[in-house]
């Protein structure tokens, strides 16, 4: 069989099943809302958020490998650009760009000039303490540790807070190292 | 040209959503998840049809209203219409979409259904058909929210008899 040559996230993307991307934004939205009214801390908003990220990011992950054809990335750096430059695009039609790599190779930014999330968004005064896109540094945190890398995703610049773009730090803790359950000779 | 994202971007979010709403804050208390995932949905249909009808002359009555969602809406949301219409003339109206996108993926495990309904707790429903109907919750809190935005209050129920055909049925509020 010839080998699988990883396809560009253009490619992927026009070639999946998508839908209009007001019916996603407004769901979010409106999920968004609905937890603010249910939930007393915004803290606590920004928790859930994140945990319903990670859960998503668990699944896409699979959807991500087996449509993309990448291969196995040598390391942390080879797998973060391959997020924002295959994944972003596949699953938001949107690219995002890497910058800031400690000199280690162990943390970095990814930036995201157009987010379809925060369309039409506008944060009142009353949740200032709200990282709205709190979804996405789950969902990456959720796909990373699928492929064996424990991080820590956290929100460096937020259009929705007077910041110029989006940003989220990524930090590589740990590189769990993949167990199999049985040997070879069983 | 109509911004588009993944399709599973979506999926994955909706049942998010119904898994936090019905496991996790009222694992106990189904009608309480439903109101919030229905309410959830209103707020969806109620922007969305600000959106999708901007630019058309007012509905002249009720039947051009659901027919807007028949066709124009669906068309929107599913890439596809509604495949039957029915209405009693008197304010019920039943719309069918015999391939409905959100269940398409959905399989009730016939044996496990059996063995449930055995459980003298849900008496008649199994807990998968339970689990099923939360996700319908959603588009019927859509469907109220478009509607109720053009001025018809109403409520609306679901009822999936063989999957993945889905009824919608919208009783009008006189």
């Amino acid at each position: 069989m010839a080998p699988v040559t990883p396809r560009s996230g253009d490619a992927i993307f026009s070639s999946i099943d998508r839908v209009n991307a007001e019916l996603f934004t407004l769901t979010y939205g409106a999920i968004v809302r609905q937890l603010l009214t249910d939930l007393e801390e915004v803290e606590e908003v920004n928790n859930l958020l994140d945990q319903m990220g990670y859960n998503i990011g668990i699944r896409l992950i699979d959807e991500f490998l087996a449509k993309s054809g990448v291969s196995i990335c040598v390391d942390f750096k080879e797998t973060v650009e391959m997020i924002a430059k295959v994944g972003f695009k596949m699953f938001l039609g949107v690219t995002a760009s890497v910058t800031s790599w400690d000199a280690d190779g162990t943390c970095c930014s990814i930036i995201l000039e157009d987010n379809p999330l925060a369309e039409f968004v506008e944060l009142p005064d009353t949740c200032q303490g709200l990282y709205y896109c709190n979804v996405l540094s789950g969902v990456i945190r959720g796909a990373l540790e699928m492929v064996s890398m424990k991080t820590e995703v956290t929100w460096t610049r937020d259009v929705l807070r007077g910041d110029d773009a989006y940003e989220l730090q990524v930090k590589l803790l740990k590189q769990v190292a993949e167990e199999y359950l049985y040997k070879d000779d069983e | 040209m109509v911004r588009e994202v993944a399709e599973s971007c979506v999926d994955t979010m909706l049942m998010e959503m119904v898994a936090m709403y019905s496991g996790r804050f009222y694992a106990n208390k189904p009608e309480l998840a439903a109101r919030r995932i229905e309410a959830i949905g209103y707020q969806v249909g109620h922007q969305l049809s600000e959106r999708y009808t901007m630019e058309r002359p007012r509905f002249s009555d009720h039947l051009e209203a659901i027919k807007f969602i028949c066709k124009d809406f669906w068309s929107e949301v599913f890439k596809k219409q509604i495949d039957n219409l029915k209405t009693n003339h008197r304010g019920t109206f039943v719309l069918q979409d015999n391939k409905f996108r959100w269940l398409s993926r959905v399989s009730i495990d016939p044996s496990s259904s059996e063995k449930e309904t055995e459980d003298p707790s849900t008496p008649g429903e199994s807990k998968a058909a339970q689990a099923v109907s939360m996700y319908l919750y959603f588009p019927c809190g859509i469907i109220r929210g478009v509607l109720s935005n053009l001025g018809i209050p109403c409520a609306v129920s679901a009822d999936i008899s063989s999957l993945p055909t889905c009824s919608f049925v919208i009783r009008v509020k006189a």
